[in-house]
């Protein structure tokens, strides 16, 4: 699987979305994007690319592009 | 209810645009919004936690118009079915939402609410004791609230304000929907001293929040057992936040090492943890484990409030006097509301419980007198602090797909829908749809306004049953943490 792959089904799983709804999702957009699917979501996240997230990022991460800046500093590239 | 007119010059309300709003002004405010509106009648809130919400609240009770409280994000058909229920004169709403009530008339607006009055044509008498009405759940939109009075909320409030030691120099932020009532007392207890109350609609996990925490130097907040566990998550303990001095905990039991890990900091960083216990049905606080033994304690919720009592009840309802020995948990003491009401005709009621409550949960104490909930009667569930009957959820799916064989069980944050594989098949077909798991589970995530994450749905031969065709819920429980 790519690191776009993983990703994508992180939020997949976490939201019960499709794939085509990911561009530009933003927090609270959709019902299932609240604090309890973001912790899904985080925690989705850490396990498949084997990371832990400082507190900053977990609540700067706002959206589906936010996510993929942050992840850059845990040396994750979504391509 | 509140002497608005004492505090004059404090800040009562900061919302996280930098708005303020002093005791003094509200006092003003609420007299022009509850001068529309003439009478004692009832009127709907649809909750937020901003100041407009705020402003209706206080403004209703102080001029004796008695507020329903429902949460603004209230799914729109549940929402429908309660106002046809109830039948209110107005509605105090978030002016963004007043298209959708077209038919009805705008006669004030302030701070991003609108008051409408209704077209309905009769009007329920109301008992001169009640002060407001709660759900019990928050979410399924049952039409069954519980009836506090005056007397209620004004006894909690200050018992409340006495056992956390509040003062006008306390600045709590809202974590917790003002129609819940765990938040609903953090503002009652907090308008009884003159304090500060911090409105957002950002959560734990914005940034927007912290940001807000910080800069208007937040002195306190709730949180319902999920909340510590995202404050876990957050590694809260690492967070540097100067101005907080305690942290309270209700709405579930609080899992003992997570209540151990935030006692340890609170006692570390010179702030206050205090576990506590409460139901809508005594108005919001009977229990509460003081800071000092929070550590000593840990699993506990503590003892009566000021002004309460404790008891446990056996099978027999004899008194239980020995210690460690498990029965219903009794509480008396004035914050015992009115009663419940599930049709208008209901709200001329008076007190049906005489300041006497069975709890539903089964609880022990120990030999120096505090308390540890061990388990509940009832078939309930909390989710993120939300009360769900799970007898309703039944409700729920039976009435949405058709008399359908299926059971919820479960516990605390998970909520486990049984289908019987029968059943499955049937909605299969007649959905065309293969993900029959994910259908009955979006479906309740819809209809409670909880996080889909709480439920799973498991396929199963058939519902056990027994010969008179009870569901046999013991045996369910094997299927739990597949």
């Amino acid at each position: 699987m790519t690191n776009r792959e993983k990703y994508n089904n992180a939020f997949i799983e976490s939201f019960d979305v499709q794939e085509n709804q990911l561009e530009n999702l933003k927090y609270q957009d959709i019902p299932s994007w609240d604090s309890v699917g973001h912790m899904g979501l985080v925690s989705e996240l850490e396990d498949a690319f084997d990371i832990q997230f400082e507190t900053d990022d977990i609540v700067e991460f706002n959206s589906y592009e936010k996510g993929i800046e942050l992840l850059k500093k845990y040396d994750v590239i979504i391509d | 209810m509140w002497d608005l007119r004492s505090f004059e010059d404090n800040i009562v309300i900061m919302d996280e645009f930098n708005n303020h709003i002093t005791y003094g002004e509200l006092d003003s405010l609420g007299s022009e919004l509850s001068s529309r509106i003439k009478k004692r009648c009832l009127t709907f809130i649809l909750c937020t936690n901003t100041t407009g919400s705020l402003l209706g609240y206080i403004s209703f009770i102080s001029h004796g118009i008695v507020p329903v409280l429902v949460n603004a994000h209230l799914e729109t058909g549940l929402l429908e079915n309660l106002l046809k229920t109830y039948m209110p004169a107005f509605v105090w709403l978030p002016s963004g939402q007043k298209e959708y009530f077209s038919s009805m008339t705008e006669l004030y607006h302030a701070y991003g609410y609108s008051l409408l009055q209704t077209d309905y044509d009769i009007e329920y008498p109301l008992h001169e004791d009640l002060c407001l009405l709660l759900t019990t759940s928050g979410s399924t939109g049952s039409p069954k609230f519980v009836r506090q009075s005056y007397e209620n909320v004004l006894s909690n409030a200050k018992s409340i304000a006495k056992y956390l030691e509040l003062s006008s120099d306390e600045r709590a932020i809202t974590t917790l929907p003002m129609n819940y009532t765990y938040g609903l007392s953090i503002v009652n207890s907090h308008l009884l001293v003159g304090a500060t109350l911090l409105v957002t609609e950002k959560g734990l996990m914005q940034k927007e929040f912290w940001s807000f925490f910080r800069n208007s130097q937040a002195t306190s907040f709730g949180g319902v057992p999920y909340t510590y566990e995202m404050l876990d998550k957050l590694k809260f303990y690492r967070m540097a936040l100067p101005s907080l001095r305690y942290m309270t905990q209700a709405g579930g039991k609080l899992d003992p090492e997570l209540h151990r890990r935030f006692a340890e900091y609170a006692a570390a960083n010179e702030k206050k943890f205090i576990v506590m216990y409460g139901q809508c049905e005594a108005t919001a606080r009977m229990g509460y484990l003081p800071a000092e033994k929070t550590l000593e304690k840990c699993g506990s919720m503590g003892i009566a409030i000021p002004g309460g009592r404790f008891r446990l009840i056996d099978g027999d309802g004899k008194e239980i006097s020995e210690a460690y020995v498990t029965g219903e948990l009794v509480y008396e003491g004035p914050n015992v509301t009115m009663g419940y009401a599930e049709k208008p005709e209901d709200l001329a009621l008076g007190d049906v419980r005489n300041g006497y409550l069975e709890t539903g949960d089964m609880a022990k104490r120990d030999e120096e007198g505090y308390y540890y909930i061990v388990g509940r009667k009832k078939r309930f569930l909390k989710v993120y602090g939300n009360r769900v009957n799970l007898d309703e959820l039944d409700g729920l799916l039976k009435a949405g797909f058709g008399n359908i064989e299926c059971s919820c069980g479960g516990i605390d944050d998970h909520v486990y829908i049984f289908v019987a594989e029968g059943t499955k098949n049937d909605l299969q077909k007649k959905y065309r749809d293969d993900n029959v798991e994910v259908l009955l589970k979006k479906y309740v995530a819809e209809k409670t306004g909880l996080n889909a994450a709480a439920f799973q749905t498991v396929v199963i031969k058939e519902i056990p049953k027994n010969d008179a065709g009870k569901v046999q819920y013991r045996e369910l429980e094997k299927y739990y943490g597949l």
